[in-house]
């Protein structure tokens, strides 16, 4: 997808910095996701598909409502059905619409290697350009929620671009259009955070949900798509929401110390043959004494 | 060996034959194709490499296949050159020598076989090294085979992969300085297969010492 008219943050594999940073401010955008409110419709899932063109695929039904076990590079929303016995509530149904989280330091954009494949828009969208995409697939290793998908057929990895083309255009995402209980909410990020902070603060008052908060991971520096959980003691229980969930270390260790040690190392290296041979020039073999018609370097 | 004549008239002794030339330079080919691309996906300040080479998806496309012409060029090393490559007690000596050997005063280095013991860490180190990019290059190829209960898998690779390629890539440069550079009649060698008789007995006195044993029990 394209935002062009968007101001760029970030840009993946790019060398120096970002063109034409800073010069327009831009509202940091947000999707709220009440937990407590989805009916599981799967309205969202559907307009979905409808808005980015992507027809019904085969799928896996795993004695669950869920449509199919995880997201596929055509399938970006997928509302996770878990059951859970609550102590105080009994049999819950957590239903928890999955999608990619556009994580303030997204860790798909931190792995990639080719330039512009992955860019990150002030206001917060992090969007995938197919077109530069070289198909590595280190955005899958970077990614803590398991989001970037590979297509065999297009050799390329997709996600959910928070509709991007609509955000530009001034519209909500197609998701929060379609939702019929009005669970998702679209605005600016300090908005959401108000909204859902509110309604959490309703379910621990007024509902019992003694343990109701607000997901946004401190661990990725905040996601642009935040939760109202009845339980955000404990995240796992939503179809496995990680609890802190950031950068895989090994992506950084690579990214950061390994990267400039090797590049200490491999200029060290070249500067070290040159300086050895200006130092003790070439091993020259000495004439053969006894054959010199037959010894030395021809 | 082959059909290629050990020692020739004019006293040159051949000291890589037909079948190793080829196996070296289908490794070097293909390890070189590998190092380009594998610099591009390694900084962004490199990337243009890739471009170079046809664009980043090709390479990304060609990597793991390069990768695999590499390794089984080094399974073919290591089934003819496994044996030779052996460390020996003898070695002990030669490393402390080692100083002698960085300031060329060769003189003061022991004798060393067909292969001294410098060249043997060269190749266990490649070797090595190439089974953990063979591995972890694998994980890497096919990012959807991964499932993310084996995550873990995926993390390994992308720490381990670069980090192996690094230590390749700090034996090269010495090899590829010492094969062309440094030493004089090594690049012949590897690309004609013959040497002079002083050059096999000031680099690889043992070795040379066997040939001649074995030329002159053949006369």
């Amino acid at each position: 997808m394209s935002g062009a008219s968007l101001e760029i943050r970030a840009i993946s594999g790019h060398a120096g910095s970002v063109p034409g940073a800073g010069l327009k401010r831009e509202f940091e955008v947000c999707k709220l996701i009440d937990t407590t409110t989805c009916i599981g419709c799967k309205a969202c899932e559907v307009a979905c598909l409808e808005w980015n063109g992507y027809s019904f695929s085969e799928t896996v039904f795993n004695n669950s409502y869920q449509t199919m076990p995880e997201t596929s590079w055509n399938y970006w929303n997928l509302i996770k059905f878990n059951e859970h016995e609550d102590k105080d509530h009994g049999m819950m149904l957590l239903m928890r619409k999955d999608q990619c989280m556009h994580c303030e330091d997204p860790g798909c954009l931190e792995a990639c290697p080719a330039d512009g494949a992955i860019v990150q828009y002030v206001n917060g969208i992090v969007d995938f350009q197919q077109e530069h995409c070289i198909g590595c697939g280190y955005c899958m290793s970077g990614c803590p929620f398991n989001i970037p998908k590979f297509s065999p057929e297009a050799r390329k990895v997709f996600k959910c671009t928070l509709c991007v083309d609509r955000v530009t255009a001034g519209l909500e995402p197609a998701c929060i259009k379609s939702c019929p209980t009005g669970c998702l909410h679209f605005g600016t990020k300090p908005e959401m955070k108000e909204l859902a902070e509110k309604r959490a603060k309703q379910l621990r008052t007024q509902s019992g949900f003694s343990d109701a908060g607000v997901y946004d991971p401190s661990g990725v520096a905040g996601t642009h798509v935040i939760y109202v959980l009845h339980d955000a003691k404990n995240p796992e229980l939503y179809g496995g929401l990680p609890a802190n969930p950031s950068i895989p270390w090994t992506v950084k260790l690579w990214k950061h110390p390994l990267k400039w040690l090797g590049n200490l190392a491999m200029v060290g290296g070249l500067v070290g043959v040159a300086i050895h041979y200006l130092r003790f020039g070439p091993k020259v073999v000495k004439e053969d004494e006894e054959n010199p018609e037959e010894g030395g370097k021809r | 060996m082959s059909d290629e004549p050990v020692v020739l008239p004019n006293g040159r002794i051949l000291r890589y034959s037909f079948h190793e030339r080829m196996i070296h330079w289908i490794a070097a080919i293909s390890y070189v194709y590998l190092l380009l691309t594998g610099l591009a996906f390694w900084s962004p300040w490199l990337f243009w490499i890739a471009v170079a080479l046809g664009g980043g998806t090709i390479s990304r496309e060609l990597h793991p296949w390069a990768g695999l012409i590499f390794v089984f060029s080094t399974v073919l090393m290591y089934r003819m050159w496994a044996v030779q490559m052996k460390e020996e007690p003898a070695d002990k000596a030669w490393w402390k020598a080692t100083q002698h050997y960085i300031r060329n005063e060769d003189e003061s280095v022991p004798p060393a076989d067909r292969f001294n013991p410098g060249q043997k860490i060269l190749f266990w180190g490649f070797f090595w090294c190439g089974i953990l990019l063979l591995l972890s290059g694998l994980i890497l190829w096919f990012p959807n085979w991964i499932p993310w209960n084996l995550h873990f898998l995926r993390l390994a690779a992308v720490i381990i992969h670069p980090a192996a390629a690094l230590l390749t890539i700090g034996l090269f440069i010495i090899h590829v300085y010492m094969g062309a550079v440094l030493e004089e009649g090594a690049f012949a060698a590897i690309v004609r297969g013959y040497v002079s008789r002083a050059w096999a007995k000031e680099h690889h006195r043992l070795w040379y010492d066997q040939i001649v044993k074995g030329a002159s029990a053949r006369k």
